[in-house]
């Protein structure tokens, strides 16, 4: 008998997978399935509906650009009212790289426009500058939890931007974050999180890992045999410079 | 007069050579900048011309399987064997031919990175131009794959005269000879050793004109197969050289029956896996392009051994060492599956490296189905400058963690592996690490095949 059930939504699992997004699923499910929750993955694909009552943590990972804009109007046109009635009653709805840049409301690629979902307020303008390349390493505080390290590598071309009432996922210690400029790393409302951070971002930070299966299946978790997995973060930390 | 920038460049090799440098590229590098056109001033001077080679993966392997088949037909090949593919390294090998007025060879032979094809192939203007296949690889340097085939596009649209040899079963590949005339196309043909589905790491899985997902009736490596858009916009070009009733004997070697316009022929291949039966089929087609005999291209298929770090075997402290270079998702998940067909648990040493050359984001190793070696490893050493992180995949790859060791230092990790493995032992660097490891095992006078 599993001591409790961790309900994942994939989407989009084949082509918004870019930078090994693969990864983040595999270390939530080993790290559940480590500690007796059962793990149910339901991937969603162009022009599947989804139920925003039957999981807990909807996943959203990054594609070629050309991917990414099928994957935004599918969004848009099949899946947006559902992820913001998820959002809404506190389920997390996580996005990295190109899935961060969906959960606002627009990414303009010059004279094209790309939908978002709006579930939080921030745009995502293309840059003719350098791409945004390198290990990155952030400082979050989740709920007051006390100050945490996020690293991983960033590459995008875009640079977001958070609307007034929005706050980042955390500051950045090293790399560029955002915008390159501000120093803010993703966004953060509530269970809808978003970073630019892959590496993939799981791996190298499980305890962010546990925390997200913490939080969405209500459960405390016991403690595992983690030595690998702190060195792995020494090791993407020291990459970061921190 | 490109004399003096010749004398010049040589000058600054031989200084970079005594001061402990390798630096393959570093002469040519110097030629350029002195010469902006000594490429396409030195090429010229081959009087057979030049053929090129680019791809993701292979252009190393399947280069030399070229050169083994026109050694045999005679005349000095100039060749950019050790794999400095970049514009540098092309005019290092056509610096080290010249001499005076002229240059010692009659053709060139020239792997190409696939970013610097677009500078690259012009000024060679190639006689032959191979393009293999594209796979998701060091997504911080070279970009997205769209985004190359759109570069090789405008390259072949500013050639002339240049016979194209194209991969049918990559769709990214194929569909650059679309309204061209004269291509030559190869691939495999044999569903015995196609895969269930289209692994994790397929990239290239969309009509390049309508978007459509593709209908695959065989994957044979990553997304390279028999494939066709469902709605009917474009589909896999019957290959003209291909290799049909595949036998993949593990770690050392295959036969194939290779089908040409000029006839079949058996060849045993003393090259691993179904990647390497790309290369092989590859290169035969280049050679028939270029007019080489069915049999002389036989002949070299089955003489050639592997290249420089690309499952070359040497002999180190009394066991047996394969180097298999690893550097991306489908390269690493094709030695996998190689791994794989080894009979008994294997002992490893796997080098993960974050330099440039490798790229610096290792993110791939969660897209390379190192699952795989799962219940088929004794014991494997993690070595290179983040160790750790693959360590850390090996762990949920399900490979018990008790068998897993780190030790970053490479020299160090060597000894470690060597130290109670059994006959045999493997390597899995990425190519800094590949380098680095060759450079222990030539200091330590480890006999090897053909590059020592």
């Amino acid at each position: 008998m599993a001591d409790g059930v961790l309900r994942i939504c994939s989407l989009y699992p084949d082509v918004m997978n870019i930078y090994a997004d693969r990864g983040n699923l595999l270390v939530l499910e080993r790290r559940a399935a480590w500690r007796d929750i059962e793990v149910q993955v339901t991937p969603a694909g162009f022009g599947d509906r989804i139920d925003p009552d039957a999981h807990d943590l909807f996943y959203l990972g990054g594609g070629q650009d050309r991917d990414q804009a099928l994957c935004a109007r599918d969004l848009v046109d099949t899946k947006r009212d559902a992820l913001a009635a998820a959002a809404g009653r506190g389920a997390l709805v996580l996005g990295i790289c190109g899935g961060f840049q969906l959960l606002g409301h627009v990414y303009e690629l010059g004279d094209e426009e790309i939908p978002g979902l709006g579930l939080v307020d921030l745009r995502t303008v293309r840059s003719d500058d350098d791409r945004l390349i390198g290990n990155v390493a952030i400082e979050v505080d989740l709920d007051g939890e006390g100050p945490r390290t996020l690293a991983g590598f960033e590459n995008h071309g875009g640079r977001t931007h958070l609307g007034a009432g929005e706050q980042p996922l955390g500051r950045v210690l090293r790399g560029h974050g955002n915008d390159g400029r501000s120093g803010r790393e993703g966004v953060r409302r509530d269970g809808v999180i978003g970073t630019y951070l892959h590496g993939p971002l799981l791996p190298k930070n499980t305890w962010f890992a546990d925390w997200l299966i913490a939080r969405a299946t209500g459960l405390a978790l016991s403690p595992l045999d983690d030595r690998m997995e702190a060195a792995a973060h020494a090791s993407a930390r020291r990459a970061a410079g921190v | 007069m490109i004399g003096p920038a010749i004398a010049a460049a040589r000058a600054a090799g031989a200084l970079s050579r005594r001061a402990g440098r390798g630096g393959t590229s570093l002469p040519g590098k110097v030629l350029l900048h002195l010469e902006p056109e000594a490429i396409t001033t030195l090429a010229a001077r081959l009087p057979r011309g030049t053929a090129a080679i680019s791809a993701t993966n292979g252009k190393t392997t399947t280069a030399a399987i070229v050169a083994a088949v026109l050694a045999r037909s005679g005349g000095r090949v100039v060749h950019n064997v050790q794999g400095a593919n970049m514009a540098g390294g092309v005019a290092s090998a056509l610096l080290d031919a010249s001499h005076g007025r002229g240059i010692d060879g009659e053709f060139g032979l020239f792997e190409v990175d696939e970013f610097w094809l677009d500078s690259v192939a012009p000024q060679l203007r190639p006689r032959a131009l191979l393009l293999g296949n594209l796979f998701r690889d060091q997504l911080d340097r070279y970009g997205e794959l769209e985004t190359i085939a759109d570069r090789w596009a405008t390259v072949l649209d500013h050639l002339s005269g240049t016979r194209l040899v194209l991969n049918a079963d990559d769709p990214l590949v194929a569909d650059l000879g679309v309204g061209r005339g004269g291509v030559l196309y190869f691939g495999v043909e044999d569903d015995t050793v196609a895969l269930a589905d289209l692994p994790h790491a397929s990239d290239s899985k969309h009509c390049r004109r309508c978007g459509t997902p593709l209908t695959y009736d065989a994957v044979y490596v990553g997304h390279l197969g028999r494939w066709r858009c469902p709605r009917g916009d474009t589909h896999r070009p019957e290959p003209d050289v291909a290799a049909t009733n595949i036998r993949l004997d593990g770690t050392r070697g295959a036969r194939i029956t290779l089908r040409t316009p000029a006839g079949e022929a058996e060849v045993a291949l003393g090259l691993p896996g179904l990647y390497n039966v790309y290369n092989a089929v590859g290169a035969a087609a280049l050679c028939l392009a270029l007019g080489v005999e069915l049999d002389d291209i036989v002949g070299g298929l089955e003489e050639v051994r592997a290249a420089f770090g690309r499952a070359e075997t040497v002999t180190v402290d009394g066991h047996e060492l394969a180097i298999l270079l690893v550097k991306n998702p489908t390269g690493a998940n094709e030695v996998l599956r190689t791994l794989a067909l080894e009979p008994g648990e294997i002992d490893l040493l796997a080098v993960l490296n974050d330099n440039i050359a490798d790229g610096r984001d290792v993110s791939w190793i969660w897209d390379a189905d190192l699952e795989l070696l799962a219940g088929g490893v004794r014991r494997v050493v993690c070595s290179g400058t983040r160790a750790p992180e693959l360590a850390l995949r090996l762990k949920y790859a399900g490979i018990a963690e008790d068998r897993i060791e780190v030790v970053d230092d490479l020299e160090a990790g060597l000894d470690a592996a060597l130290d109670g493995a059994g006959e045999r032992l493997y390597a899995m660097p990425t190519y800094t690490a590949m380098l680095a490891l060759r450079e222990i095992l030539s200091k330590r006078g480890a006999t090897s095949g053909m590059f020592t």
